[in-house]
């Protein structure tokens, strides 16, 4: 069955399928609201042993994946990670076909054969979430080649933590980007840990010095801030659709939650308080629903409307996701060849 | 032979290869090749010169030193609409690609539930004995065997060569090619001047014999048809059966030439160690047990880093030699 026909059939549309057409900072505010309510039930499928493997949760991160995805077209590319939930909503994944998968069901983006860590859709460009650390990058940049050569001003953006700066294929990449100007993004989420490590003890140097080496445009930007990511997104990849070259985008932003849920107690790396102040003063959600009031732009009231409508529709997603069958062992042989 | 076959010349092994590049990039405009050297140089092998003074260096496309950021590019174009041919000078440089090739090829079509496919050929060279050391050497075709989601294939003259890489380059998966590098030049053989494609998972039966089967790979074909030929003097009749293709592999045709001959030699150039000899030899062994004389034998590599001494590297590979003692005493002759 195809993507569209099996959202079709489960009633429930994209997370961003709002039937009123919103202000853009208002949709950026149902995404991002969108992306905590996914993560809060995947959490929540995961604890009570709903969900097999591992859940890496974005909550926290999630206005690096809403401002970087809103500055890009249906059609253009991402690449994701294993951390990558937000990601795939953000570019318009179904909430519904995303549980499946999470559950290990047929009616999953993968049918039940990638899990958390490998949603793909072709639909919506989605390349693949890549649980190598850094293997999104020869994937993203090879898109970016195809949309050269073919003359179709795509972009690919290529989505990867700080801990992938450790890795030596992302900076073969970004050569190879910089020198056939290739219409690639690299975006570079810093949520300070990799894994259980902080990356002061990982990564030598400036962290913004090593795109800078090869000549792409870089910008740092503060994660935690919609807007900002938005706007330092739309410049970079509208540079890249006009023949420009790639970018780099370095997002400062913070991983709410442990790597994995599992990771309960995680004082022995990073201090509790460090936690708490993040998540009261640099919330995105919090910031972003803040200045929508501010501007006028939108009430309490419309936000927390738009919030219980997205509870709905998630509450709907995991009740597909829990009721639909696993796939049948028979297909185990099915898809390894094209 | 082939059936289209118009008028036939003898090509060496490298320009079998050149003709398949250049033909199916004739007909396709999303294939590129994309390696070290492969333009104005044409690789240190010369086997795509030419390319890209009629393609251009938009479709022949030099790289920098940086295998797996080429591979890595090559997987993402391929799942984009191109169909990039990845060139790797050495074999030995699969080394450096094995996450691009086993954890992103090779998965991508399966991890996404069949969503994106990745039509891609990595071609790499193979095989010793040109004084090149332990890191220039080596015939790692039965890594990429070992890793469902990839095809491999190991043709051991011009007109399999040829045929077999056009149907590569047709293929929606990755497809892992291996080129013996003493064969380019070396090995000429007949190719028709028509078009022809040979699929995969389809052995052929390089010389009929009724005593012992030979089953070899890449140039050990050679090596196995010249020990065939020292057999008959001895009136030992040996059948040559070459797989061309590891991955699907055609069990069928080798199990039956084992049943026929009643005895199975298993010759391949990749370290003797868990490799090729071994796999083949088990699935003789499983299908052909009842009508075996005696256990299948293999000869491989020695099981050393490929040495640079002429006197040293000569006794780590198969030779003629060795085929035919074997052989010979199998035979009890």
């Amino acid at each position: 069955m195809t993507t569209a026909a099996r959202q079709a059939e489960s009633g429930v549309g994209t997370a961003g399928g709002s039937a009123t057409q919103d202000q853009p900072y208002v949709r950026m505010y149902r995404q991002m609201v969108a992306i905590r309510l996914f993560e809060e039930r995947a959490n929540d499928l995961y604890t009570r042993a709903l969900m097999p493997g591992l859940a890496h949760l974005y909550i926290g991160e999630e206005a690096v994946a809403v401002g970087v995805c809103e500055a890009l077209n249906r059609d253009d590319y991402i690449t994701s990670t294993h951390r990558g939930h937000g990601h795939c909503l953000a570019k318009g994944a179904a909430p519904n076909l995303m549980f499946a998968e999470l559950l290990g069901k047929e009616a999953g983006y993968c049918k039940g054969k990638g899990g958390s860590m490998h949603i793909a859709d072709p639909a919506t460009g989605n390349l693949g979430a890549n649980a190598i650390v850094g293997g999104g990058a020869g994937i993203a940049t090879g898109a970016a080649f195809s949309s050269k050569y073919l003359g179709t001003k795509q972009v690919a953006v290529c989505f990867f933590g700080e801990g992938a700066l450790g890795q030596g294929v992302l900076y073969e990449e970004m050569n190879l980007a910089q020198l056939w100007k290739l219409p690639v993004i690299y975006a570079c989420e810093n949520n300070l840990y990799n894994e259980y490590t902080h990356c002061s003890e990982t990564t030598a140097g400036d962290m913004l010095a090593r795109p800078a080496a090869f000549g792409i445009t870089a910008e740092a930007v503060d994660g935690q801030d919609v807007r900002a990511v938005h706007a330092a997104a739309t410049r970079l990849v509208e540079r890249a659709r006009r023949g420009e070259g790639p970018g780099f985008l370095l997002l400062h932003t913070y991983r709410y939650r442990g790597h994995h849920v599992g990771d309960v107690a995680r004082e022995y790396y990073r201090p509790k308080q460090e936690e708490q102040q993040w998540m009261s003063e640099r919330d995105p959600i919090a910031l972003h629903a803040e200045w929508l009031i501010a501007e006028g732009l939108a009430d309490r009231v419309s936000l927390d409307r738009i919030e219980a409508e997205l509870v709905i529709d998630m509450d709907k997603a995991v009740e597909f996701a829990v009721n639909a069958p696993y796939p049948d062992p028979d297909k185990v042989g099915e898809d390894v060849y094209a | 032979m082939p059936d289209t076959a118009t008028a036939v010349r003898e090509i060496s092994f490298g320009d079998a290869i050149r003709e398949a590049l250049a033909e199916e990039m004739r007909r396709d405009s999303h294939i590129v090749l994309l390696g070290e050297d492969v333009a104005e140089a044409g690789t240190p092998f010369k086997v795509v010169k030419g390319l890209v003074e009629e393609f251009g260096t938009s479709r022949v496309i030099d790289t920098p030193i940086s295998e797996p950021g080429f591979t890595g590019l090559g997987v993402g174009a391929a799942m984009t609409g191109l169909r990039p041919v990845i060139d790797i000078m050495f074999g030995d440089f699969l080394t450096l690609v094995m996450d691009q090739i086993v954890n992103q090829a090779a998965k991508v079509h399966y991890m996404s539930g069949g969503a994106w496919k990745v039509p891609m050929v990595v071609r790499a060279t193979m095989g010793a004995t040109r004084r090149s050391a332990a890191q220039h050497s080596q015939s790692l075709h039965a890594w990429p065997s070992h890793v469902p989601g990839l095809k491999v294939v190991i043709p051991s003259t011009p007109y399999d060569a040829k045929g077999l890489l056009k149907t590569a380059i047709r293929d929606d998966n990755p497809v892992i090619f291996f080129e013996d590098k003493i064969s380019y030049t070396k090995v000429k053989g007949p190719v028709p001047d028509g078009e022809y494609t040979i699929p995969f998972g389809v052995a052929d039966i390089k010389r009929e014999g009724r005593d012992i089967t030979l089953v070899g790979t890449s140039s050990m074909v050679q090596v196995a048809l010249g020990a065939a030929a020292m057999l008959e003097e001895i009136g030992i009749s040996a059948e040559v059966v070459d797989p061309r293709t590891l991955w699907p592999l055609d069990e069928k045709t080798l199990v039956e030439s084992a049943k026929k001959t009643s005895r199975a030699i298993v010759i391949d150039e990749g370290s003797f160690r868990y490799g090729v000899t071994g796999e083949i030899a088990s699935v003789i062994a499983e299908g052909a047990f009842y009508d075996l004389d005696g256990p299948v034998r293999r000869i491989g590599a020695m099981h050393v880093p490929i040495p640079f001494s002429p006197a040293l590297e000569d006794v780590t590979v198969p030779t003629e030699r060795d085929v035919f003692e074997m052989a010979r005493t199998m035979c009890n002759k």
